[in-house]
């Protein structure tokens, strides 16, 4: 059996070219963009389950597209999801935005620090 | 309405060789060939950006312009537009490679069965282990497909040609037809029309890859005797496995170097060659033209579908825009090959000046329902406009 998985993702022969200054740019788009399209992935597969639900005449997508919370309670789980989401993905920029703030020492400062404690 | 949508890639026409896809792996085909055409029209930023900033920015430093492909590489290479464009485009080269090949290596071992159900004890393909994948094709994977036409992953592998034929329908988004066969189609429009009374007897296709060109050429001609060659061993078992399942029965598959074959002399009334010299090298590029005129009979015609030469009237940037995909998605034969005349290449074989064709050519598409009808920018590179040379033996 080969390794399929480890396999598809194998580089091809040649220097990569790098367009960016920093290569780590390019690295984290080419993250970026792997994860946008795995997002179209989902999107088209719940468009095909709303489509399915519609043909069985479980669902309307119109139904689904009017769709708003009914109660204060669906209102905040939702909004909560999404500020969840957004904290989640923006992470590095807080922790940024916090190191601004207060203005860390290294950790190995820190080990140099605590050897003395 | 959005304008010239890519087609869903499920439109593409299944056969018995095509790999089995589940909702994902087509989603994710239609995400990659709707980002490519998104990309060719973001592209359009790279001019722009080159003119407004590059090449004011060089001018106002060096007190002259930008005077040769190499200074406009240098200069453009820090344009942040040119940047991100560039690593988007890269990345989804890449992505398609991955997603093709995550398709097609869950199921090798299937695909290969499949193949060998169709050609185990067929006359029509030939394979020689003594065949040598000529060094051109070792030196790089062409348009990044990690282990390009001929790596076997596992005995009598078929995944490189299954993952070409299922996912060029990505880089071209669909432009070339249900088949992948748009460029077989126009080439045999052209002869039908332009030389009504051709009855080829035998026609000679070199580098035929998956063998999706030859076909339209060998139900065009029923009666001619086809051969198709090509180096690379998972692409003939392929090509001559979905040939069979495509109910076309007169071409013989054959494992061959097109600079070195077998055949005798004038022994082909028609040699085809398409999109296969910009992925050859610089001396091989001769050998195979003094192969094709050794191998055709006087009054033989051979013609081979390219890419667009460059002209004098082209400008420094359309020259380097050109080469992009040469350099980033590697095909970098095609950064020199246009250096050369098509002209030039063929008169050095034996063909006479005035015998010497050159005519342009667009894909036949089948998946074309009217709504890709919209003024789009050429996609350099990927647009199915092609250049097409050729000569009348003589």
């Amino acid at each position: 059996m080969i390794d399929h998985i480890k396999l598809a993702s194998s580089k091809s022969k040649g220097k990569r070219p790098y367009f960016h200054e920093d290569p780590a740019v390019e690295r984290v788009l080419n993250i970026t963009m792997a994860i946008a399209g795995e997002l179209a992935v989902m999107r088209e597969r719940m468009d095909t389950m709303e489509r399915l639900l519609e043909k069985k005449g479980l669902v309307s997508q119109e139904e689904i597209d009017a769709y708003v919370p009914e109660t204060k309670e669906e209102e905040t789980q939702r909004q909560e999801w999404h500020s969840e989401y957004i904290s989640r993905v923006l992470r590095i920029v807080q922790q940024e935005m916090e190191e601004l703030e207060n203005p860390d020492k290294s950790i190995a400062d820190i080990a140099n620090d605590i050897d003395k404690m | 309405m959005a304008k010239n949508l890519p087609p869903v890639w499920n439109k593409i026409a299944k056969h018995a060789m095509m790999p089995e896809t589940n909702h994902d792996e087509r989603a994710r085909y239609n995400f990659l060939a709707s980002l490519n055409k998104h990309l060719a029209h973001v592209s359009q930023g790279n001019k722009m950006a080159y003119e407004k900033r590059v090449e004011p920015a060089f001018k106002a430093k060096n007190g002259r312009n930008i005077a040769s492909v190499e200074e406009l590489q240098e200069a453009i290479s820090k344009d942040s537009h040119y940047q991100i464009w560039s690593s988007l485009r890269r990345s989804t080269m890449e992505m398609r490679q991955q997603a093709g090949r995550s398709i097609v290596l869950r199921q090798a071992e299937e695909l290969r069965d499949k193949a060998e159900g169709f050609n185990k004890g067929k006359s029509t393909l030939v394979l020689d282990p003594n065949c040598k994948v000529p060094e051109y094709l070792l030196a790089v994977d062409n348009h990044l497909m990690p282990g390009s036409y001929h790596t076997e992953l596992i005995e009598g592998d078929v995944t490189p040609a299954a993952n070409y034929d299922s996912g060029i329908f990505v880089t071209t988004a669909g432009l070339l037809g249900r088949y992948n066969d748009g460029g077989g189609k126009a080439i045999t429009s052209w002869v039908k029309k332009t030389y009504p009374d051709f009855a080829p007897k035998r026609i000679l296709d070199i580098g035929c890859g998956m063998g999706h060109n030859v076909l339209p050429i060998a139900r065009a001609f029923p009666n001619a005797e086809v051969i198709a060659i090509d180096t690379g061993a998972p692409m003939l078992r392929y090509a001559h496995a979905r040939a069979l399942d495509l109910g076309v029965t007169n071409v013989t598959f054959m494992q061959m170097d097109a600079a070195k074959t077998i055949f005798e002399n004038e022994s082909f009334d028609w040699v085809q060659s398409t999109m296969f010299f910009h992925e050859t090298g610089g001396k091989s590029i001769y050998k195979i033209m003094n192969e094709v005129y050794r191998l055709l009979k006087p009054g033989g015609l051979t013609l081979h579908i390219e890419q667009p030469q460059y002209t004098n009237d082209m400008t420094l940037f359309e020259k380097f825009i050109r080469d992009w995909d040469a350099l980033n998605n590697s095909e970098p034969y095609w950064s020199k090959m246009h250096d050369i005349e098509p002209i030039d290449l063929m008169q050095a074989s034996g063909f006479r000046k005035e015998d010497f064709m050159q005519i342009g050519a667009k894909a036949e598409n089948d998946l074309d329902d009217g709504t890709q009808k919209a003024e789009e920018p050429e996609d350099h590179g990927r647009s199915p406009i092609w250049n097409v040379f050729g000569a009348i033996k003589n």
